[in-house]
């Protein structure tokens, strides 16, 4: 009954959504404020009933109605709650599901926090957002319905992948698709501007938070994503350049473009037509994500089961979607005005030279994870392109992106002089390069690259340091000058602070990270980076829904115990499927990582083990984790948070 | 003004690319090795493990070499096939058992029927490097010279047997 | 007394104790430079993983080739020419350079080149393009005025916006 209580809800919300795609655009093009109007009521009841839905098939794998196929698939009767109600977007149809359900939630936002725009914009908005929902609730009612029966209904669930069965998969997914479906918030007021033909510094300012919201939600969710695969997969890597983890890079590289961007054209009103192509690129490399994933064209560790129908659905949908916003573009962009004027040295110019070298980064990567595909089409072949390659494009592009990162907010509006500049930041450099050349030597080995990383990063945090002196020193009340900078501002040295600490993670676990696999008897000793790994055997533990060899590992520093460490090799009842669970101890320094291998045959206990030492690592995510913190202080601004009075007083600038 | 058009073109393009590689299939993998004399090797048979059988005893005849084993399932589905195909004796089938114990594949052969005129075992999979293999069942088509002239990856359908494998079998016996 | 003895010194390997860990791979710098030269090859039989990371059958085959490859002597470079010609371009993950793998390897730095030039052309015309209106005196007078006005409220940033 639930599953059909659910699947019903589904047809309401796919015909709300196409009134909402349709009556308040009509509305807004014919001056017929009536049908604008009904934009927020359609997108409140619209995501009442995709809620509905929603609890249904959370209902219906919580109490485990295995007459519903999707249920059968991913879930078990022994399996834990939290992982049965996560189950629900453990799948391709349930995580369809949950991209709608948070599309209902940013349109419901959109509709409450947009009372200070004019009925038109909000009309448009809100009916761009409509037809992306009608595209999802279209493809899941057609070709991927999580409700769909199976009668006579499975005696129990064939149970959740194992991999998954983590409380990675409770945060990353939503997390990302936040991220993901953010975008299209952007992305509609682009089009509403592109429609409306009102395209001035004031729609950059209001699509300013919106984006920055959905980066930091992007930026959460991949980290979350890279830190799970992390401590999951067993052997300490952290990014593979795997076409999933690409396809959710670009759109997180263009919408970094994108917030940039949109700085150039709140402050001058220029570019205009750069950004509104950024923020339809964002969104659609959003949907070619899903695309990939979903339809079998890539091979992928991630790919969900892929199926030529559903594949030709969702590209048909991205078709129609990017190709329209593009011809659209193209018709309405040369009537677009120029903006404000600004020198070739300027922060505006520093701003926008890093915006080519974002769209570059993701063209690179676009191209290296499509190139097998362009390959085989073309008729030569296959082709494999891997880690190898992401690397030796990608990371050069990253050497300029950091310089301007230093440079930029130290760099002065419309117009500032090169010799002044360098000046400033001369002794911020020598201190850079100085720490940079050092401090590899602490670690025991130099090299060229770890040296450049190192520079990167200390750049980045020596020019910081060198803006908030510039601005919080001196004479007069410190207190004072600080609460007088924006939080925007602090937001913007946050996150740029957050990708030095990222750098130096990075460089630092590439540079020094050490393996070792060896067999170790009960008793044996392992000497590692300074530490000293005991094994202490191997006992057998029972979980919820498997059974393992639980190892124990104690290690100690100079004699004196430091942790004890119990890595496992489970089996899980339902499905038979063996996992390792590495034990992980983290600290500000680096982790170190033991994970069970494989038992020695004919010996007494003997097992394989494998010992990582990984310095610095967890400063990659912390790193991610000051980025996100940096967007929102940003998106805290004062300027945001002013009541509807005072914003009617602004003028918008027109731009000329 | 014509550089606000680019985006869309370049957009269109890219569509129909991923319309073409929508009816491609990523994971397979086409042969270097077709074309090319097909590696040399001697392996024990799998009936008579004292006897040796290697490649240069086909010199002069157009044969299949099919890869199986007793684990894989795909293999399951091709083997009326080739039971069917030795029936009517158009070609001689050689089989070889990959990464398998023998007990298991002579089971598994009284089970579903020997269409092969030969079996080697290759046990530890050495040769089925050499010749590229990387997913049973995999058929080659071998011609007089020892040069592979075709390799099928996966299991051998009926479409594949009519269109591609027996017509060009015939064709080399021809030659 | 004397078997006593014997006894205890029968006892003694087992008080022999705790060893060190020995590395599994018979030759642990052979072995790094095995997995080296793996995480550049693709494993064929899973979806993207490399060849050092794989669990399946054949990735274990095609590691024992490469390490017995290594034992004989031949380089990497041979090693790879090996497995390209049995398996196809497809088994590396560096893909080679050749004329149809020029848009891969050029194509982002010629993009660089591209945007790079667009960007300075277009900041330069837009200085000739753009006429800003200048102010009279009076109306410089008046915006000085203004001005002072508002330095004297407090709290006001420096310089507005990031």
């Amino acid at each position: 009954m639930i599953p059909e209580i659910g699947n019903f809800a589904l047809i309401i919300a796919l015909f709300l959504a196409l009134c909402l795609g349709s009556l308040p655009i009509i509305g807004a093009a014919r001056d017929n404020t009536v049908l604008a109007d009904t934009a927020r009521p359609l997108a409140y009841s619209q995501f009442v009933f995709i809620v509905i839905a929603f609890l249904c098939l959370v209902y219906a794998f919580v109490v485990d109605d295995f007459s519903v196929l999707y249920v059968a698939q991913h879930s078990n009767s022994q399996l834990p709650v939290v992982y049965k109600v996560s189950a629900v977007w453990g799948g391709h149809e349930g995580s369809l599901l949950l991209w709608a359900l948070l599309l209902g939630g940013w349109i419901l936002a959109v509709a409450m926090y947009s009372k200070h725009l004019p009925g038109e914009m909000v009309a448009r908005v809100l009916g761009v957002m409509g037809l992306v929902s009608v595209g999802f609730l279209l493809f899941m009612l057609l070709t991927s319905n999580p409700f769909n029966r199976l009668l006579p209904a499975a005696a129990d669930g064939r149970d959740l992948n194992p991999l998954l069965q983590d409380p990675g998969l409770v945060f990353h997914p939503p997390m990302l698709y936040m991220g993901y479906v953010g975008f299209s918030v952007a992305f509609a007021f682009a089009i509403a501007a592109l429609l409306g033909g009102r395209l001035d510094a004031t729609w950059a300012r209001w699509s300013r938070p919106w984006t920055t919201v959905a980066w930091v939600f992007m930026t959460g969710g991949i980290a979350l994503g890279s830190w799970w695969a992390y401590y999951e997969l067993g052997w300490g890597g952290w990014w593979f350049w795997d076409p999933v983890e690409n396809a959710s890079f670009m759109p997180w590289l263009i919408g970094t473009a994108l917030i940039h961007s949109l700085a150039v054209t709140e402050k001058r009103g220029a570019f205009k037509s750069w950004t509104v192509l950024l923020a339809i690129a964002a969104f659609s490399l959003s949907l070619l994500g899903t695309f990939l994933v979903r339809s079998g064209v890539l091979t992928s560790v991630h790919s969900f089961a892929s199926d030529p129908k559903r594949g030709i659905f969702i590209l048909s949908f991205l078709v129609i979607v990017i190709g329209v916003s593009l011809l659209l573009f193209a018709w309405r962009a040369p009537k677009i005005g120029l903006g404000g004027k600004f020198d070739l040295l300027s922060r505006e110019a520093l701003l926008l030279s890093n915006n080519v070298l974002l769209s570059v980064a993701t063209a690179s990567v676009f191209i290296g994870t499509l190139y097998p595909l362009f390959m085989d089409a073309l008729g030569y072949g296959k082709l494999s392109v891997g880690p190898p390659y992401f690397e030796a494009v990608f990371v050069p592009l990253i050497v300029p992106m950091v310089l301007m990162m230093g440079l930029g907010p130290l760099a002065r509006w419309k117009k500032f002089t090169l010799p002044e500049l360098a000046r400033r930041v001369r002794w911020a450099f020598a201190s850079a390069l100085l720490i940079a050349l050092l401090l590899p030597l602490t670690m025991g080995e130099w090299s060229a690259m770890t040296a450049l990383g190192l520079l990167m990063a200390f750049w980045i945090i020596a020019t910081t340091i060198l803006s908030l002196h510039e601005r919080l020193g001196g004479h007069g009340n410190f207190m004072q000058r600080a609460r007088g900078q924006s939080l925007s501002y602090y937001g913007m040295q946050f996150a740029h602070l957050g990708v030095a600490i990222f750098i130096i993670g990075v460089t630092m676990v590439s540079s020094y990270e050490t393996e070792r696999d060896v067999r170790m008897d009960v008793g044996d000793v392992l000497r590692e980076g300074g530490y000293e790994f005991r094994f202490n055997g191997v006992t057998d533990i029972e979980g919820p829904n498997y059974v393992a060899a639980e190892g124990r590992v104690s290690v100690s520093k100079n004699g004196k115990l430091v942790t004890e460490m119990f890595p496992e090799k489970r089996q899980y009842n339902v499905s038979g499927m063996p996992m390792t669970e590495a034990a992980i101890k983290a600290s500000l320094l680096g982790d170190l990582y033991v994970s069970l291998g494989e038992p020695i045959p004919d010996s007494a206990g003997a097992w394989a083990v494998r010992v990582y030492i990984k310095p610095f690592i967890d400063w990659i995510w912390a790193g991610c984790l000051l980025m996100g913190l940096g967007g929102v202080l940003a998106v805290s601004d004062r300027r945001y948070r002013m009541r509807r009075r005072t914003l009617s007083k602004i003028v918008a600038t027109e731009g000329k | 003004m014509a550089r606000f058009i680019l985006p869309f073109v370049i957009f269109a393009i890219l569509a129909a690319f991923l319309f073409v590689g929508l009816g491609l299939n990523p994971h397979e993998v086409p042969s270097p090795l077709v074309g090319k004399p097909a590696p040399a090797f001697t392996l024990p048979q799998l009936y008579e493990p004292e006897k040796q059988f290697s490649l240069q005893d086909m010199q002069g005849k157009v044969w299949l070499f099919n890869v199986w084993a007793s684990w894989c399932t795909a293999c399951e589905y091709e083997h009326p096939l080739f039971m069917e195909l030795s029936r009517q004796n158009i070609v001689p089938i050689y089989g070889m058992d990959y990464k398998d114990k023998r007990e298991d594949a002579e089971a598994w052969l009284r089970r579903h029927g020997n269409p092969y005129t030969l079996v080697v075992s290759d046990t530890e999979g050495r040769v089925g490097i050499d010749y590229g293999v990387y997913g049973v069942p995999e058929t080659y088509v071998i011609d007089k010279q020892g040069v592979i002239q075709y390799k099928h990856i996966g299991g051998v359908t009926e479409q594949v047997l009519s269109e591609k494998i027996l017509p060009l079998v015939k064709e080399l016996q021809a030659k | 007394m004397k078997y006593l003895l014997i006894a205890l010194l029968c006892l003694l390997p087992v008080f022999a104790g705790a060893g060190e860990a020995t590395d599994m791979a018979a030759d642990p710098v052979l072995e790094k430079r095995m997995i080296g030269l793996a995480e550049n090859l693709r494993c064929l039989v899973c979806q993207n993983e490399s060849l050092a990371s794989s669990h399946s059958g054949l990735a274990e085959d095609l590691r024992r080739e490469v390490r017995e490859q290594m034992q004989k002597g031949l380089s990497d470079q041979e090693i790879i020419d090996y497995l390209v010609s049995r398996y196809g371009d497809f088994v590396l993950f560096d893909p080679p350079v050749k004329k149809t793998t020029l848009v891969l390897w050029y194509g982002p730095f010629a993009l660089l080149l591209i945007g790079a030039s667009v960007l300075i052309y277009q900041l330069r015309k837009r200085k000739t393009l753009i006429v800003e209106p200048e102010l009279s005196t009076e109306e410089t007078q008046r915006a000085a005025e203004l001005l002072n006005e508002t330095a004297a409220l407090p709290n006001q940033p420096k310089d507005s916006q990031a």
